[in-house]
């Protein structure tokens, strides 16, 4: 297609409809850009153009801001409400399931918590039976003196046998945790073995139990501290709101004995 | 110029007033904006070719919109709405291809 050289900008007689059969497309571009020309025709395009440039960026606007759901027709939006009322359902499920769950931890963390705490009390007590723990509480100290190396293992022996009918219910002599395995062995004169452990005088009872009770018991006429009185030593009793009991005892785990179920 | 001026302004336009859309009118609001860019491209294509009349754009324009609609809104009572809107999308969509490979060629002659 050859057209006459013709410059639109220039001449803008040329560029008007009476031309422009022959322009070409780049042409009458150019010549339509400018210069502006206010016509009712250009004026209808320019209104339908914006309507559409508006509609474009509305709902360009639209469907990003708002969800896709007040767009959606209707037969999607059954779709969806069934989908979101499936996914509701087998959340409802799993959150039953889970529910039962807990109170079942729940059911069991407190039956644990209280085996626990069972079982620590049961430990505590016969940590204090064997000897395997420190303990304290009121009691008395028994000290024996023993200057004429008179007094043997049979008077210790004695004197705890009281304790314990008086009720005491732990009881260390010098550094030594006296259990229920614990024995008394002459070691020679003013020697004791208590235990795997020989002690020399004077020999300390440190005991837990009712004060008054325990010194009534070692004070009795003919009782341990007349006897000791008569081998010439001397037992004081001193009565105490709290006695501390350090020494432990380590028990070995029986050999032969087993529980009986 | 001033149908390029109208098209910014109305950008500009849609930008500043918040989007409100009837709810009727939801459905079919895509469909006829794409039916609507038809129209705009033809009538750009026609005017470099040098056969644009401003009467036949302005019809293509609004008979363009309200058949897209109108499609949407008949396949929609037929129970094929989003199938039928796919077809038209489509449609439009390789009219509008057509119609930018002869601006193509126009303008950059290529």
């Amino acid at each position: 297609m050859s057209t006459p050289p013709t410059d639109p900008a220039s001449d803008p007689v040329s560029a008007e409809p009476a031309d422009s059969r022959v322009m070409t497309g780049r042409q009458r571009l150019a010549a339509a850009l400018w210069p502006p020309r206010l016509t009712a025709s250009h004026v209808l395009v320019a209104a339908l153009l914006a309507l559409l440039g508006a509609a474009v960026t509305f709902q360009a606007r639209f469907h990003g801001s708002d969800t896709q759901l007040s767009g959606a027709r209707q037969s999607d939006l059954v779709r969806i409400l069934d989908d979101v009322a499936d996914r509701s359902d087998r959340l409802s499920e799993e959150s039953q399931r889970l529910e039962i769950n807990l109170e079942r931890l729940r059911g069991g963390a407190n039956r644990e918590a209280a085996a626990l705490e069972q079982s620590e009390a049961r430990a505590q007590a016969l940590g204090i039976l064997t000897g395997s723990v420190a303990a304290q509480g009121p009691g008395i100290e028994l000290t024996i003196n023993d200057p004429a190396r008179q007094v043997d293992a049979t008077n210790l022996l004695d004197a705890l046998q009281e304790l314990r009918d008086a009720g005491a219910e732990a009881v260390q002599i010098n550094s030594v945790r006296v259990v229920a395995d614990t024995f008394f062995v002459d070691a020679g004169p003013g020697r004791v073995r208590v235990g795997d452990v020989e002690l020399p005088a004077p020999y300390i009872f440190l005991v837990v139990g009712d004060p008054r009770t325990l010194q009534s018991a070692l004070s009795i006429p003919g009782g341990v501290i007349e006897v000791l009185r008569g081998k010439d030593a001397q037992a004081t009793i001193s009565q105490r709101q709290r006695v501390t009991i350090t020494a432990v005892d380590s028990p070995d785990p029986p050999r032969y004995t087993r529980p009986t179920d | 110029m001033i149908p390029a001026a109208g098209l910014l302004i109305g950008i500009v336009l849609g930008f500043i007033i918040p989007p409100v859309v009837p709810d009727w009118l939801q459905p079919y609001f895509p469909i006829a904006v794409v039916a609507a860019l038809d129209a705009v491209f033809g009538g750009f294509r026609a005017f470099l070719d040098g056969n644009f009349h401003d009467r036949v754009f302005v019809v293509s324009f609004l008979t363009n919109v309200l058949v897209a609609a109108l499609i949407v809104f008949l396949g929609d009572q037929l129970g094929v709405g989003p199938q039928l809107s796919t077809g038209v999308v489509v449609v439009l969509g390789i009219r509008i291809f057509s119609n930018v490979a002869a601006i193509r060629r126009h303008v950059f002659g290529a």
